[in-house]
């Protein structure tokens, strides 16, 4: 069936803000979709609130709206642009849902409203409800979990009589899986059941037959129109089922299935699919196999593109958002050509000749208070894939993208505390059972100590395959340890590199330095050879370059002619360096294209745009680590290196590259902005103030510094993104404490690069000042363009990606922003930047300081883009390489910056999945991801961020104040505005006697927490009856009860705001938001009809 | 690192050189010869090495890990092994699987199978891919006897391999439902393990030699006729073509691999060689009646030629890959065949439906008004 003619408009909704469980694979299945649908010739409208990503960049559809993700917004825009079909498959859980509730409100998918393409109503219903789900697979014959529901012991016991033990009991209508449990003994039974019958507020518990251990496999299927389905990836869990998969380390293709054991499993995940209903596009299967008897039971399926099907299509190469996206508009599989092989139709089953691992990354570091042991709710914020030939390469090649310390699987300096960590075998074992984010390194070291498969197979469920496996890794470490470095035959360097060892876990074996292990091992002849990711195992010719390394023959890389730019990308997300990044680099690739460079991208996140081989002319999928980067440099001789686009990551490479190769800004000077004594020595020399600081090794020096510039001091590393382990200090005790924290084998040492070398940064805070944020850049003959100056919402103290800022400044006086601009272009110019610069100040009474450069792209520089339209990132990479600002605006590249709307920039943070997390904000970042509001006043667009980030705040109700002492003046104000709103008031007695005193007078005076009598807010927040909480930390004393109620807060769903200046915001947002609808507006009719400056 | 390394090379008759070690069976002075060939698929290899159609060749596994889930009796797809030998990057050192009974190793050790391991199979596909199937050999000897060897291996052109792989005896299958009154004739050209259970489903399976008659086929009053897949070049066993020839019109006749190639050629029609083949398990075929795209299970070298069947066949079935012919269906006869594997095993299961079309034409043929007079 061809292309459908009758639908001319198709509305995309996107995914957000990246939220754990939601990243950046949406971006990129979601601009394939885009480019696909574009290019059929539909007009392309798409949702989406995340600034952050390449599909909401103005090219990738006719009408971007960057809007909060609520049907009522997504219901305002169907009714401005009347599309003809909805697409909602593309934009994970969030798309699926926004679908649902347009669905149930009878705004999509019924006559005479925008069909449904790709999945419809009905289908999303029965995957998504776990009851119908299981419904409709015992209709189809296929198994699922067996379970029955008890309302009291008799009937729990009958349940349990007939599913058997193990047995997992799950308390009804419980938040956050409390209660639930595995029972193993009729003992263990009777508790468990008992205490979750009393715990079910309906008095209700499902007895479910325990899967616990059991193997957990994935299938990624496709359908079209003509009910052809095909399956593009099998994937299999290293962690046993217990883990969810999104935390699981997990394996391509499918290892220990027998063909039969296979292909029942292929035809269940059809059947399904086809039960199910999705028409056209892609789904996700999940399924449990009993290692003893290989039983196979259903798990879920998800009916949309998910970050599985994002990892399949890295793992075989074959697409599966841009065939979705052909599928849903009427495309068969075999209308579509296959773009790697271009001879052979997408109706095809792929395969791989090598192996694919992914291993999830965790932010536990940024989360005190949070358990790190993995379960059932993802926890993960980004993850690597490698490939290699064999599973131990990848698994090594894996471990070394994770970019923790790590080079390998062991064998390096990180094993160290392991091994003192758990000295007798049982401790490493009885931790290895548990999942964590290090299991996979306990299960390595209890295998080089020689502990066996079978021991180590029953402790931890991890299949046997896979444990030896790992343990010709750790054999070979014995091996080369008995060879020793000089003893090293060709034929030796090629079994360890085969194995997937890394020069620097060499190194480590033998204690002889890196750069010695890679000269011995290049004159033995042994360099990598690159294959190629194909879909089809080289039974037909590649067209697409998409390549990885590994030590074979042949190499299939071929030289190239043209000028070649090699970008790094920014790794695994994790808090702090995430999507904005991976924007960077990609807008970079698409300049230098358009500028007539080859580019070659070199990353190792499979979520990401980047690794689409559609982005740049070539792909190297590939750790980030100096080894890899040097490899490539070495096989593809490029006349630039790109380190400033992919945040910290490449920049860590910078000192190991040729000089000559780095683009842009020499490392010379992105060194002299980080390194404490220089950078001191430039802003004296400049005029430019600084708070009063100094740097530190010891606790010693650290207090004389202390002495001087006297408490609060915000301590920090040098050389992080994301204020990684920066605090803020209030006394000598606590500072002894930072101290410690930061030297040595604390977990930033673990994460290595400068940071580790580097002395502490110790520097007075700056209590109520003002933050801003420049964006500029500055190319070779001086000319400095301001890119952005965003004012932050949050005072100094709240690390910036977690504050919300605005552009333009909103309370700042002009002659402030002159000061800030004109210190940017001096440092600039000093520090002879060419490319981006990202400068940060903070505002005190008349006093502008700055706190500190980095001549690099920053976080803020898409959001910068998106609200001035002008495509910063394209211009500074155009910029590093030569061309000039005055050459670029005459190209047209360089346009004036749109004004006359606001754009505010919010965090969203992680704490609903974390609620025993303190959700105060700090100086170190926890968001995960942003959101971005367009309006035509301050206080819509906060509203609209704030909607978008999912703080619905209330129009109607009672708000709870609780304020740090310096902070009740502004709450005054707070108090007031929102009593006029029509809001109630709550206080705690401080706050309440104090608003008293000016004629404010609370609804309720609360108990402390702590004092364990009287109503608290805790008690009002469970309750359902304080709607709003502000809420603002004081010092070290009293944190303890606003944690309370702040995760309170969280858990249930309560806007909260832990600044005076959010509530003040907020409240600005509530009195322009009241009685008015929220209007909806295209970026593009931004880009038209916003005023230009120039 | 195993402590007994048999190290040994792969050497093709084009003088590309393979450095490995040996698996499997052999000796040090021993030579694998053979055709070399690849297939894809990622699971099955177990099935792969007990197909009777890879007699003369040598069997490339482009997946790199092979013997993960070890061996089990349930999934030997022959009474044993007729490959030459198989070539992979890496042999499971220890397998895991509920349902393995022994490992690939030793199987290979107890067939008499040689391997050679450690090989970049990726550089041996591509050229493969570029040259067409190769005689190759390998074993521990210097390279230039393996090279004088794999010049001297005439490949599977010219030889009547079914009769090295065609059952011994003929022999029975019971159907698998005993209400069954229907009774098959299975021509053994090299037949899968799972295409005889197929059949069972149907009826009783009378498997005979390939070198059985018409005449003593129609002897056994059959109520369809099965011709089934095997190695090598159709136009080397004309005495099975011969007998097709006499079946054809007198019983329903379904045919599968070399027994489609053989059937094209009673009807008239030509085969050609294919420069390497298809053999793996992801190929999508075209039903051209219904216009549903299967993904098949394949294993040939030799292919119908598509302007032969003018006139004669009508083309049902084609590879949406390369256009090759997939399955005809004689004109005015009930007879029709396919190239690729409905009996999957391994490979998936989307052509499992030609059975039962087997199955709809013996019933149709069965009625009364339908039989042909004289059978």
């Amino acid at each position: 069936m061809p292309r459908r003619n009758d639908i001319k408009s198709i509305l995309i909704i996107g995914s957000g803000p990246i939220v754990i469980g939601q990243a950046c694979e949406f971006d990129y299945s979601g601009t394939q979709a885009c480019r696909v649908l574009k290019e059929e010739g539909y007009r392309v409208i798409l949702a989406n609130s995340n600034p952050a990503t390449i599909m909401t960049d103005p090219d990738f559809a006719d009408a971007t709206y960057i809007e909060p993700l609520t049907w009522e917004v997504l219901s305002a825009i169907i009714d401005r642009e009347q599309p003809d079909a909805v697409l909602p498959t593309l934009g994970g859980q969030t798309g699926l849902n926004i679908a649902m509730e347009l669905f149930e409100r009878g705004l999509i998918g019924v006559p005479g409203k925008p069909e449904m393409i790709g999945a419809n109503a009905e289908a999303i219903a029965t995957a998504e409800d776990r009851g119908n789900f299981k419904v409709a697979m015992t209709e189809i014959g296929l198994e699922s979990c067996r379970s029955r529901i008890a309302h009291n012991m008799d009937e729990a016991r009958v349940a349990m009589a007939e599913i058997g033990l193990p047995t997992m009991i799950r308390p009804a209508y419980i938040l956050g899986g409390r209660g639930t449990g595995i029972a193993y003994s009729v003992e263990e039974f009777e508790k468990l059941a008992a205490s979750g019958i009393e715990a079910s507020p309906i008095n209700e518990i499902l007895v479910e037959e325990s899967i616990v251990g059991w193997k957990e496999y994935e299938l990624e299927v496709m359908r079209d129109h003509a009910d052809n389905c095909v399956i593009i990836c099998g994937i299999e869990n290293f962690d046993p089922m217990g883990v969810h998969t999104g935390d699981s380390i997990t394996v391509a293709p499918i290892q220990t299935l027998t063909d039969v054991e296979y292909q029942k499993m292929r035809d269940a995940a059809i059947a399904c699919i086809r039960r199910v209903g999705v028409e056209t596009g892609g789904s996700n299967v999940q399924f449990a196999v009993n290692p003893v008897d290989g039983r196979q039971v259903v798990i879920e399926m998800n009916p949309r593109v998910s970050r599985s099907s994002a990892l399949a299509s890295k793992a075989t190469g074959f697409p599966i958002a841009k065939i979705a996206a052909k599928l849903a508009v009427g495309y068969t599989l075999d209308e579509i050509p296959n773009d790697i092989t271009r001879a052979t139709p997408a109706s095809f089953e792929p395969v791989i000749d090598y192996v694919v691992t992914k291993i999830p990354r965790w932010a536990f570091e940024k989360l005190p208070g949070a358990s790190g042991i993995l379960g059932t709710q993802m926890q993960a914020v980004g993850e690597v894939m490698a490939i290699g030939r064999t599973f131990p390469e990848s698994l090594q090649k894996a471990i070394r993208s994770l970019e923790l310390g790590y080079d390998g699987l062991g064998c390096h300096a990180g094993e160290d505390h392991l091994i003192a960590e758990f000295a007798d075998d049982e401790s490493l074992l009885v931790q290895a059972a548990i999942p964590t984010p290090d299991r996979v390194l306990h299960v390595g070291e209890a295998l080089r100590r020689g502990i066996s498969i079978d021991v180590i197979n029953e402790r931890t469920g991890i299949d046997p395959w896979f444990l030896d496996q790992m343990s010709l890794i750790t054999e070979e470490r014995v091996h080369l340890a008995a060879t020793g470095f000089e003893a090293m035959s060709a034929r030796d360097w090629k079994r360890a590199k085969q194995l997937g060892f890394s020069d620097a876990q060499l190194s480590y074996q033998w204690g002889v330095v890196e750069a010695d292990v890679r000269t011995a091992r290049e004159a033995a002849g042994v360099v990598p050879t690159y294959k190629t990711v194909d879909t089809c195992a080289a039974e037909f010719d590649a067209e697409t370059p998409y390549h990885y390394s590994t030590y074979e023959d042949e190499s299939e890389v071929r030289p190239s002619e043209g000028k070649k730019v090699i970008i790094l990308g920014s790794g695994p997300n994790r808090i702090g360096q995430g999507i904005e990044f991976d924007y960077c680099c990609v807008h970079a690739s698409f300049a230098l294209r358009d500028a007539g460079f080859e580019t070659i991208m070199v990353n190792c996140n499979p979520e990401t745009v980047s690794t689409d081989y559609d982005t740049s002319d070539r792909l190297y999928f590939e750790p980030l680590t100096k080894e890899d980067v040097l490899n490539i440099i070495d096989a593809e001789q490029p006349y630039k290196v790109i380190v400033s686009l992919g945040g910290q990551t490449p920049l860590k490479l910078a000192g190991e590259i040729p000089l000559d190769l780095v683009a842009g800004t020499s490392p010379d000077s992105i060194d002299a902005a980080e390194d404490r004594e220089r950078w001191n020595k430039i802003c004296d020399e400049l005029h430019i103030p600084q708070p009063p600081g100094g740097t530190a090794v010891t606790v010693e020096q650290a207090l004389v510094i202390t002495e001087t510039i006297g408490f609060p001091v915000l301590v920090r590393p040098s050389y992080v993104l994301g204020g990684r382990a920066m605090q803020i200090v209030h006394d000598r005790e606590h500072l002894a404490a930072a101290m410690a924290e930061l030297a040595g084998f604390g977990s930033l040492g673990r994460e290595g690069g400068l940071s580790a070398e580097r002395p502490v940064l110790i520097d007075r805070f700056l209590a109520d000042a003002t933050e801003v944020d420049v964006d500029a850049i500055r190319d070779h003959t001086g000319e400095v363009l301001i890119g952005g100056v965003m004012e932050h919402v949050e005072e100094a103290g709240v690390h910036s990606g977690d504050s919300a800022c605005a552009i333009p400044p909103q309370t700042l006086p002009s002659w402030v922003i002159e000061v800030m601009e004109a210190y940017t272009a001096s440092i600039a110019k000093r520090l002879d930047v060419r490319g981006l610069i990202n400068v940060q100040f903070a505002v005190a009474g008349t006093t502008v300081y700055v706190i500190e450069a980095n001549p690099r792209a920053s976080r803020t520089v898409p959001f910068v883009a998106k609200a001035t339209g002008v495509p910063l990132a394209k211009v500074a990479t155009r910029v590093m390489l030569g061309a000039t600002l005055a050459e670029l605006r005459e190209e047209g590249l360089l346009r004036p910056p749109i004004t006359g709307h606001v754009s505010v920039k919010e965090a969203v943070l992680p704490f609903a999945r974390f609620p025993e997390v303190d959700p105060a904000l700090g100086p170190e970042m926890r968001s995960t991801g942003e959101v971005m509001g367009i309006a035509d006043t301050f206080g819509k667009a906060f509203y609209k961020a704030e909607l978008s980030a999912g703080t619905v705040l209330p129009e109607e109700g009672t708000v709870f104040l609780s304020l740090a002492d310096h902070d009740k003046p502004a709450g005054l104000v707070v108090a007031q505005r929102m009593q006029a709103l029509g809001f109630g008031l709550v206080a705690t007695e401080g706050t309440a006697t104090y608003l008293a005193r000016f004629g404010v007078d609370v609804d309720q005076v609360l108990a402390k927490v702590q004092d364990g009598e009287g109503v608290t807010a805790v008690d009002l927040i469970a309750n359902g009856e304080i709607h709003f909480v502000v809420n603002t930390p004081r010092g070290r004393i009293g944190r303890a009860d606003g944690a309370h109620i702040r995760k309170a807060a969280s858990l249930h769903h309560v806007a909260c705001v832990t600044t005076v200046d959010a509530a003040i915001a907020a409240a600005q947002g509530l009195s322009e938001r009241h009685g008015v609808l929220l209007g909806v507006k295209s970026l593009q009719e931004y880009h038209a009809t916003g005023t230009t400056v120039g | 690192m195993p402590e007994t390394i048999r190290e040994g090379a792969l050497v093709l008759a084009d003088g590309s050189v393979f450095e490995g070690e040996l698996i499997g069976a052999g000796s040090d002075s021993s030579i694998a010869t053979g055709e070399v060939v690849f297939n894809t698929v990622m699971s099955g290899y177990q099935e792969v090495i007990t197909d009777p159609s890879y007699a003369g060749q040598i069997i490339t596994f482009t997946y790199p890990h092979i013997g993960n889930y070890g061996i089990n009796a349930a999934d030997f797809e022959s009474r044993g092994t007729f490959c030459r030998g198989i070539v992979v990057r890496d042999l499971a050192r220890r397998h895991s699987n509920f349902r393995a009974e022994s490992d690939l190793g030793s199987m290979l050790v107890q067939q008499g199978v040689p391997g050679i391991a450690g090989i970049d199979t990726r550089r041996l596909t591509r050229l493969i891919r570029g040259t067409g199937a190769l005689p190759g050999a390998f074993g521990g000897v210097p390279e230039a006897e393996l090279l004088a060897a794999a010049k001297a291996e005439p490949g599977t052109d010219g030889i009547d391999l079914v009769a090295t792989v065609t059952t011994p005896e003929n022999y029975t299958v019971e159907a698998a439902d005993s209400n069954s009154r229907l009774q098959i004739v299975a021509m053994d050209f090299g037949m899968k393990t799972n295409i005889v259970n197929n059949l069972a489903q149907l009826g009783r399976v009378d498997v005979v030699r390939s070198d059985t008659s018409a005449a003593d086929i129609l002897a056994r009053s059959p109520h369809g006729v099965f011709l089934s897949n095997g190695p090598g070049d159709p136009t080397m066993s004309p005495y099975a073509i011969e007998a097709i020839r006499g079946l054809i019109g007198n019983v329903p006749i379904f045919g599968i691999c070399l027994g489609h190639q053989l059937l094209g050629h009673a009807i008239g029609a030509a085969t050609l060689k294919l420069p390497f083949g298809h053999h793996g398990g992801n190929h999508p075929v075209q039903n051209l009646l219904t216009s549903k795209v299967e993904i098949t299970s394949q294993n040939h070298n030799f292919a119908v030629d598509p302007d032969s069947l003018s006139g004669i066949a009508e083309m049902t079935h084609v590879n949406l890959n390369d256009g090759v012919c997939e399955g005809l269906q004689v004109n005015g006869e009930q007879a029709f065949s396919v190239q690729h594997h409905p009996e999957a095993n391994p490979g998936p299961h989307d052509a499992n439906y030609l059975f039962g079309q087997f199955a709809d034409m013996i019933a149709a043929n069965a009625a009364p008004t339908n039989r042909k007079a004289g059978v």
